[in-house]
């Protein structure tokens, strides 16, 4: 069941690299540069750190941007040209092809973190661009795992899309939500503490990105092996869960 | 799966069709109207904008999607940018100084290991010629040196000048040096830093007492930063100008 697991990761990333997702993301890195080296020579003083910040900022959401439309379209561009069809009818079971497809978005991942990680080198010794690089692979594997989530669901590139980048946008502010809820005061309303609760509620359902690819690792070189170790195990449950959870909805589709 | 396949030659060519000439004016005529357009309108002219009042630091925490010291850089330039506006440069005295104080308090809080607030208060905006937004800045300096006084202490020993010099306010500068020598203990400190009330005390004038500080951080190696040096080294350059 490997083999042909393999085969769909292997054309799912090529479907990727004919639309010039490498060069697209090569096209990004060179605009970011571009940018923070022009805001660096603005800067009086911390014109390194200022730039690596920005630099990393901004990778990071291209990074997550482009995994998630890429992650969508394709899924989206698969289901009218009937090729889900026609692998949901091909003798393997249905884990195959989404084990396949998120295999396949994984590695398609390795591109932005490899490209935007090596330009952390120029700010970062090694070992924190290495974190950097590594905490945005895993934050992108987050993010595709739940877009196919999403495509299986919703079907439709526009709700998914917006929900993607919806999960996106609170896992990474969720903490600080639950800071400025817990410190509104001491008294609280009944509403803003029903508002407390469903925000405690949604922080256990969601990975914590605000963790993730922090630029303090570029700009003060403060990661460690305890960030790592969590970004890892987060990442690892994570990916499970959505992967779990579209298994389970792939086998509800009627195809 | 849906691996896109490449047209073969014969199809690639066949679609390769030539545009309809009308379709091609089309193109152009919108294109010379649309140039045209811009082209009539009047230049845009530069107008001075108040600096806004500060975010609350809640609402900033918010919009850095938790990345505090990505965003805390970019508010710093935005800041610094209000006197140097597209077009018009505004004098420091004409800013509304209590913003200021409140947006670089929002850069420190969003990154409190940044230098960057502090050096803009003490060397940038703290020299305007006005003695009261001179205090206000000289006050946000100190009453952040006790946070971290072990890395902050240049930007109050450049406050105690400030206070010596231009204010003429010799308790205060006494009160800045006396809280570096108290409070910045850490080894990284170099103990000239910490005499710093002799060159207040003595009757040294501003610009021996300016070269001393600037040519001591830049002598002590604690400065890296290539804009910051430059920054410093022509401002000594001024001072030894006759």
């Amino acid at each position: 069941m490997m083999r042909p697991a393999l085969i769909i990761a292997r054309y799912t990333l090529l479907e990727a690299l004919r639309n010039r997702l490498l060069w697209l993301l090569l096209v990004m890195a060179a605009g970011a540069v571009a940018v923070s080296g022009f805001l660096n020579e603005l800067a009086l003083t911390e014109s390194r750190q200022l730039q690596a910040a920005l630099l990393g900022a901004v990778l990071r959401l291209a990074a997550v941007f482009l995994i998630a439309t890429f992650v969508v379209t394709s899924m989206a561009r698969e289901a009218s040209d009937k090729g889900l069809e026609l692998l949901m009818a091909l003798p393997m079971p249905r884990a195959v092809y989404l084990f396949g497809k998120l295999a396949g978005f994984a590695a398609l991942a390795l591109l932005p973190a490899l490209c935007f990680g090596a330009l952390g080198l120029f700010f970062a010794p090694p070992a924190q661009a290495a974190l950097w690089a590594f905490s945005l692979l895993c934050e992108c594997w987050i993010v595709a795992a739940f877009s196919v989530l999403c495509m299986l669901t919703l079907s439709q590139v526009l709700p998914a899309l917006a929900a993607a980048f919806a999960f996106y946008l609170l896992a990474r502010v969720i903490a600080a939500l639950q800071l400025l809820g817990h410190g509104a005061g001491s008294v609280q309303s009944t509403g803003q503490q029903v508002l407390n609760t469903g925000i405690d509620g949604l922080a256990l359902l969601l990975p914590h990105l605000d963790q993730f690819t922090r630029s303090d690792w570029l700009v003060y070189h403060s990661g460690g092996s305890t960030e790592l170790a969590a970004i890892a195990a987060q990442t690892a449950i994570y990916v499970t869960l959505m992967s779990a959870a579209a298994l389970f909805d792939l086998h509800r589709k009627a195809i | 799966m849906s691996a896109p396949v490449p047209p073969p030659a014969a199809n690639r060519t066949a679609a390769q069709r030539t545009a309809p000439r009308s379709v091609l004016l089309a193109v152009l005529l919108a294109l010379a109207v649309q140039i045209a357009w811009q082209a009539s309108r009047p230049p845009a002219r530069a107008r001075a904008q108040d600096l806004p009042p500060a975010p609350s630091l809640a609402a900033l925490q918010l919009a850095a999607l938790g990345d505090p010291v990505a965003l805390s850089k970019a508010t710093m330039l935005y800041v610094q940018g209000f006197d140097e506006q597209a077009g018009i440069s505004i004098a420091w005295r004409e800013l509304d100084y209590a913003k200021v104080a409140a947006w670089l308090q929002r850069v420190l809080e969003l990154d409190p290991r940044g230098q960057y607030p502090l050096l803009a208060a003490s060397e940038v905006y703290g020299a305007v010629t006005d003695p009261a937004r001179a205090r206000l800045m000289l006050d946000f300096v100190y009453a952040n040196f006790l946070e971290d006084p072990d890395r902050r202490w240049p930007w109050l020993a450049h406050a105690a000048l400030v206070a010596r010099h231009r204010l003429h306010d010799l308790p205060l500068a006494r009160r800045y040096a006396a809280a570096i020598r108290l409070h910045a203990t850490g080894p990284d400190v170099p103990p000239w830093a910490r005499e710093l009330e002799i060159f207040i005390a003595e009757d040294m004038n501003e610009r021996d007492a300016a070269r001393a500080l600037i040519g001591g951080l830049l002598r002590s190696g604690q400065i890296t930063d290539p804009h910051e040096l430059k920054f410093l080294s022509d401002r000594l350059d001024q001072l030894n100008r006759p």
